[in-house]
C-alpha cells in the first residue's frame, strides 16, 4: 500500500517536473509572456510617473509614501491578472485533451501554478527594480520589502491560475476573470499592502509574523481546492 | 405520498415536505420576536438598548452560513454524482444566502449608525462582509454567463466550493486580526463572553435555530418550485 502511494507521489512530482520543464521551454522559445508583461509593467509606470509629475511637489508631498506602496500593488495586481489570465486560455483544446491522456489533473494544475509563480517572482522583482529608478523612494527594510513582494507574487499566482482555469472553461473573456478573481484576491491585497507598508517604515519584522501567516494560510486553502477541484473541472 | 417519493432524491429529502418543524419555527420566531423587544437586557455604555440587534443581526448571519453550507454540501454531492437536482438545491441555498448575506448587512448597519456614528464606517468587519458579498454575486454572474446546463452546474459548483473558504477567511478571521469596532473583534469582548446574561441566552440561541430553519425552508420553497420548472423543461 505504502509502496503504491509513494509510487503515485513519484509519479505525480515527475509528471509536473515534465510539465513545468514543457511550459519553461515554451516560455523561453517565444519570451512572448515576459516581454508582454515586463512592457505592460514599464509603461504603467512610466505613465504614472508622468501623470504624478503634472503636480509639482508631488514627491516631497505627505502622502507620498502611502501612494508609493498602494500604487505599486495595484501595478503588480493588473500586471499578473494580465500575465495569468492566458495560462489556461491559450492552450487549445486538442493540446489540452492531448495533456490530460498522458499526465494527471494534478500534475497540469501544479506545473502551471509553480511555472505562473516563477514568472510573476521574476516579474516582480524586475518591476519593483524599475519602479524604484522611477518613484525614489528609501525602504526602511528592503530586505523584508522583497519578501513580501516574492510572497504577493506567490499568491497571485495560486489565485489567478485557479481562476483562469475556471473562467477559461465559461467562455474565456476577460471580464469573468476579473469578476470572479477579485474578491479572492482583495483579501490578499489587503495583507500585502499592510506587510509591505510595514516593511516601507522599517516596523520590527516581529509584528508582520502575523500576516505573513494569514497569506500562507490563504495559499494553502488556495492551492489545496485547486487541487482537490481542478480534477472536475477539466472533463468536459 | 407518490408524488413526493417521485420528487425526493433521497429518503433525507423528505425532510423539507414535512411541516412541523416549518410550524415550530414561525412559533419560535414570533418568540425571539416578542422577546427580544419586551425582555430585560444587560445595561451597557454606548450599547444601552440596541444590543437588542444582538437578535436580529447575529440570527441573519448565521441562516446565511447554515444555507451557504448546504449549499457547498450539495456542490460536492453534485462533482460526485452529477444529479441535476443536487445543483438545483446548492442553487437556491446560494440565493436564499444572499438575501441573508443583505439582511445582516442591513441590520448591521442600522445599528453602527446608533452606536458608531456611520451606517458604513470603514470598519474592518463591513469591509470584508462586504467583499464576501461580491464573492458571491461572482457566483450567480459566473451561473449566467455559462449556456450550457450541465458545465454552468459543473463549473459553478467549483466556484462555489472555492468561494466557501475564502468566504470563511473573510468574515470570520481577517477582521479578528486588525482593529474593528465591531463586537467580539479586534481586542473587542463579545457580548457572549463578558454582557451575555442567561436572559439574553433564553432568546438569541433559539433565535439562532430558529432563523437557520428559516433559511432551509426559503432555500427548499424555491428548489421546488425550481424542481417543478425542471421537470416541465423536461417533458
Amino acid at each position: 500500500m505504502n509502496q503504491i502511494i509513494t509510487f503515485d507521489a513519484m509519479k505525480l512530482v515527475n509528471e509536473t517536473w515534465h510539465l513545468l520543464k514543457k511550459e519553461i521551454l515554451l516560455e523561453w522559445r517565444s519570451k512572448y509572456a515576459f516581454n508582454g508583461v515586463l512592457l505592460y509593467v514599464v509603461s504603467t509606470v512610466f505613465i504614472c510617473y508622468i501623470s504624478f509629475n503634472l503636480t509639482p511637489g508631488f514627491s516631497g508631498s505627505n502622502g507620498y509614501k502611502v501612494v508609493w506602496n498602494v500604487l505599486f500593488w495595484i501595478i503588480m495586481l493588473f500586471a499578473s491578472v494580465n500575465a495569468i489570465a492566458k495560462s489556461f486560455m491559450q492552450e487549445s483544446k486538442s493540446r489540452l485533451l492531448y495533456y490530460y491522456s498522458i499526465a494527471s489533473p494534478q500534475a497540469i494544475i501544479l506545473s502551471k501554478t509553480i511555472y505562473n509563480v516563477l514568472l510573476m517572482a521574476l516579474l516582480s522583482i524586475l518591476a519593483l527594480l524599475v519602479y524604484m529608478v522611477f518613484f525614489t523612494n528609501t525602504l526602511g527594510d528592503p530586505l523584508f520589502y522583497f519578501l513580501t513582494v516574492l510572497l504577493g507574487s506567490l499568491s497571485f499566482s495560486t489565485v489567478f491560475t485557479m481562476i483562469s482555469a475556471i473562467a477559461s472553461k465559461a467562455g474565456n473573456n476577460g471580464t469573468l476573470m476579473a469578476i470572479l478573481s477579485f474578491p479572492v484576491i482583495i483579501p490578499v491585497i489587503l495583507v500585502l499592502i499592510r506587510l509591505s507598508k510595514n516593511a516601507m517604515d522599517g516596523i520590527d519584522r516581529s509584528l508582520s509574523l502575523g500576516n505573513i501567516g494569514v497569506l500562507c494560510a490563504i495559499n494553502a486553502i488556495v492551492i489545496t481546492t485547486a487541487l482537490l477541484l481542478f480534477p472536475f473541472l477539466w472533463r468536459d | 405520498m407518490n408524488q413526493n417519493t417521485y420528487l425526493c432524491p433521497s429518503i433525507n429529502m423528505k425532510f423539507i415536505y414535512q411541516s412541523w418543524w416549518k410550524v415550530l419555527t414561525v412559533i419560535v420566531i414570533i418568540y425571539t420576536l416578542i422577546a427580544g423587544l419586551l425582555l430585560g437586557v444587560p445595561k451597557l455604555p454606548i450599547v444601552h438598548e440596541t444590543i437588542r440587534n444582538t437578535y436580529f443581526h447575529v440570527p441573519m448571519w448565521m441562516a446565511m452560513f447554515t444555507v451557504f453550507s448546504i449549499s457547498v454540501y450539495y456542490s460536492i454531492k453534485y462533482l460526485n454524482t452529477g444529479k441535476e437536482k443536487y445543483d438545483l438545491i446548492a442553487v437556491e441555498c446560494a440565493n436564499t444566502g444572499l438575501f441573508f448575506f443583505v439582511l445582516g448587512l442591513i441590520t448591521g448597519m442600522l445599528w453602527a449608525k446608533y452606536t458608531w456614528g456611520e451606517f458604513w464606517s470603514n470598519d474592518p468587519k463591513q469591509n470584508s462582509a462586504a467583499i464576501a458579498f461580491l464573492l458571491y454575486c461572482a457566483y450567480s454572474v459566473l451561473r449566467n454567463s455559462i449556456d450550457e446546463e450541465q458545465k454552468r452546474a459543473k463549473i459553478s459548483a467549483i466556484y462555489n466550493i472555492f468561494a466557501f473558504p475564502v468566504m470563511i477567511v473573510l468574515i470570520m478571521v481577517l477582521p479578528r486580526m486588525t482593529d474593528s469596532l465591531h463586537p467580539g473583534n479586534g481586542g473587542n469582548p463579545a457580548f457572549g463572553k463578558l454582557d451575555l446574561d442567561n436572559r439574553m441566552r433564553m432568546v438569541l440561541y433559539p433565535a439562532f435555530i430558529a432563523w437557520s430553519f428559516m433559511g432551509i425552508w426559503i432555500a427548499s420553497v424555491r428548489y421546488r418550485i425550481r424542481l417543478i420548472e425542471y421537470k416541465k423543461n423536461e417533458n
